[in-house]
């Protein structure tokens, strides 16, 4: 029981939702709002490209620790991907976070592994999905609001 | 009997024997004991209830108002009995004055697009406080944008109260309809309803009450709160989901035009003309919720069967006990700290979101809500996304309140 809880709040998880990196406004980068109306969660994301490449990445708002956490991991995956790269790494980690560890081939995720607990709380799922499918419109674009509530 | 109050403290209310009636509460979560503080979204269902829903498939179901056969005689019997309880419950002179809806939001909507769109023309004002549930302010949005007509906000304090005196200087020569809540699902506030009906109708505006969060903890008397209308859910008082009712002043409900056609809301139907059945019948079109109906008379019945006074100082030791046991667990700030509260306590921790509260306390077999209750323009008063709220119910016991504070130690424990 109290092992479950263990491997959601782990201590990479509560380093991050307590100090997330690359949480500030980004001049002059595209950006996207992401909103769980039913938790009020709230982020933006901010995307600089160079090309296909992505530059810089940023984040800011408020939500708990899972969400804030997720944001603040994906921001430091991000750095240096390209586009496609960013895309099927969102895929996997949403694979990560819906059906587990083993589905996901959780050796290259690097420090994004540390949401694998999330696969066992499917209300918590939204929670560390909400910055990458607002990423996910920002690639597309941004300037839109995603309302997930995944 | 002579002086309830005595015997309140004669007889104390034995919630833990209640607790034995309801089936789900003896179920473990996680493999602990379900403490179950989530009443404010819904009740959980006693036997009685459930049993009810059962005989009546079993026993009565036929279509109501239409079969000249034996059953149709006994679903009509349930369905016009229940009305008959739903006016006793609400203290209603008439039980034609009791529409059967879906619940109150239902109820709301009803009264917006039918009451609503006849007497709101444009320029003219709609008035609510800031403490409704969205049930109680997007229905008058949606009235007030396809009229052209405003709504107006009475303001809520830092304790989660309003003042009457906001009230009676927003009550102007344009408002149309007063809508407040009884009872607030995120504070906890207990309105003076009836000081407003009479501030409201000093000035001939009618006033609907919201009772989602009433009617599951205070006596409801419409003749004595005055109002006109009286909105409450059934899966809120201990009934079925899927039925609620509507209260409204049979003058009124009479000179108010149908709301949805169908089957049932008419006397005659010709292509050229259709000649509306009488209230209630006109506002309810189609086959309704006959099953829910009755389980609803039932929970009613069990309701009263606990005696109401009994019931209100259980549900008020509750709250008060968990207001001060949830004030004094370090970092924790309740939100709202109204003169008068039922039922619900709204709480925030220091550097934990409620969203996290919630997952850690339901490993350990409490469920409460955390999130903005539906009351978002409340939450951004209070500068808030999110609260964490424990509501409660009457099987609920201190030793529950224990429970969601040793809860709370874990929560800090692990994130604080």
């Amino acid at each position: 029981m109290s092992s479950e809880l263990d491997d959601l709040y782990q201590e990479v998880i509560l380093d991050h939702g307590r100090r997330p990196r690359n949480f500030h406004r980004l001049e002059g980068a595209v950006s996207a709002e992401g909103l769980n109306p039913l938790c009020g969660d709230h982020f933006t994301v901010y995307v600089k490209l160079d090309g296909e490449r992505i530059a810089d990445v940023a984040f800011e708002g408020s939500g708990c620790a899972i969400s804030k956490a997720s944001a603040s991991l994906m921001t430091q995956a991000l750095k240096g991907r390209t586009r496609a790269e960013a895309e099927e790494l969102f895929e996997r980690f949403h694979t990560l976070v819906t059906e587990g560890p083993d589905k996901a081939r959780v050796g290259d995720l690097g420090k994004l592994a540390a949401l694998s607990g999330v696969s066992e709380f499917p209300t918590r799922v939204k929670c560390a999905s909400l910055a990458w499918h607002t990423l996910h419109s920002v690639l597309r674009g941004g300037g839109e609001t995603v309302i997930t509530t995944e | 009997m002579g002086a309830p109050g005595l015997q309140a403290v004669a007889a104390p209310f034995d919630a833990e024997r209640v607790k034995r009636e309801f089936p789900i509460l003896a179920r473990p979560v996680h493999g602990k004991p379900l403490v179950y503080l989530d009443n404010a979204a819904t009740a959980q269902k006693p036997r009685a209830v459930i049993e009810r829903l059962a005989r009546y498939y079993e026993e009565e179901n036929a279509n109501v108002h239409r079969g000249v056969h034996l059953l149709s005689e006994r679903a009509t019997a349930a369905y016009e009995g229940a009305r008959a309880r739903v006016a006793r419950f609400l203290g209603a002179r008439d039980p034609r004055e009791v529409i059967f809806v879906r619940g109150t939001t239902e109820a709301i909507n009803l009264v917006a697009q039918t009451f609503g769109r006849a007497r709101v023309g444009p320029g003219d004002e709609v008035l609510i406080t800031g403490m409704e549930h969205h049930s109680n302010i997007v229905p008058w949005q949606m009235l007030c944008r396809e009229k052209g007509a405003t709504l107006r906000i009475v303001p809520v304090s830092d304790a989660g109260d309003i003042d009457l005196a906001d009230l009676e200087r927003l009550l102007g020569p344009r408002t149309r309809l007063l809508a407040i809540a009884h009872v607030s699902n995120a504070l906890g506030t207990v309105n003076p309803v009836k000081e407003a009906v009479a501030r409201a109708h000093a000035v001939g505006v009618p006033v609907l009450v919201d009772g989602a969060q009433g009617a599951p903890h205070l006596p409801v008397d419409v003749g004595d709160l005055g109002c006109d209308f009286y909105a409450f859910s059934g899966h809120k008082v201990y009934g079925p989901t899927g039925i609620g009712a509507l209260w409204g002043r049979l003058e009124l409900l009479e000179e108010m035009p149908p709301w949805q056609g169908g089957g049932d809301m008419i006397l005659s139907v010709s292509f050229e003309r259709t000649v509306y059945n009488r209230v209630p019948y006109k506002f309810e079109a189609g086959t309704p919720d006959m099953a829910g109906a009755a389980g609803l008379a039932t929970a009613l019945d069990w309701m009263a069967g606990l005696g109401p006074e009994a019931l209100l100082a259980h549900e008020r030791d509750l709250a008060g006990y968990a207001a001060e046991q949830l004030a004094a667990v370090p970092g924790a700030r309740l939100v709202g700290t109204p003169r008068e509260r039922a039922g619900v306590v709204s709480f925030v921790l220091k550097d934990v979101h409620p969203h996290d509260i919630g997952t850690i306390l339901d490993r350990e077999g409490v469920a409460i809500r955390t999130g903005h209750h539906c009351a978002q323009p409340l939450m951004s008063r209070f500068g808030l996304a999110a609260t964490a709220r424990a509501s409660f119910a009457v099987y609920n016991t201190r030793a529950d309140v224990d429970a969601l504070v040793r809860g709370l130690e874990k929560v800090r424990r692990m994130l604080g």
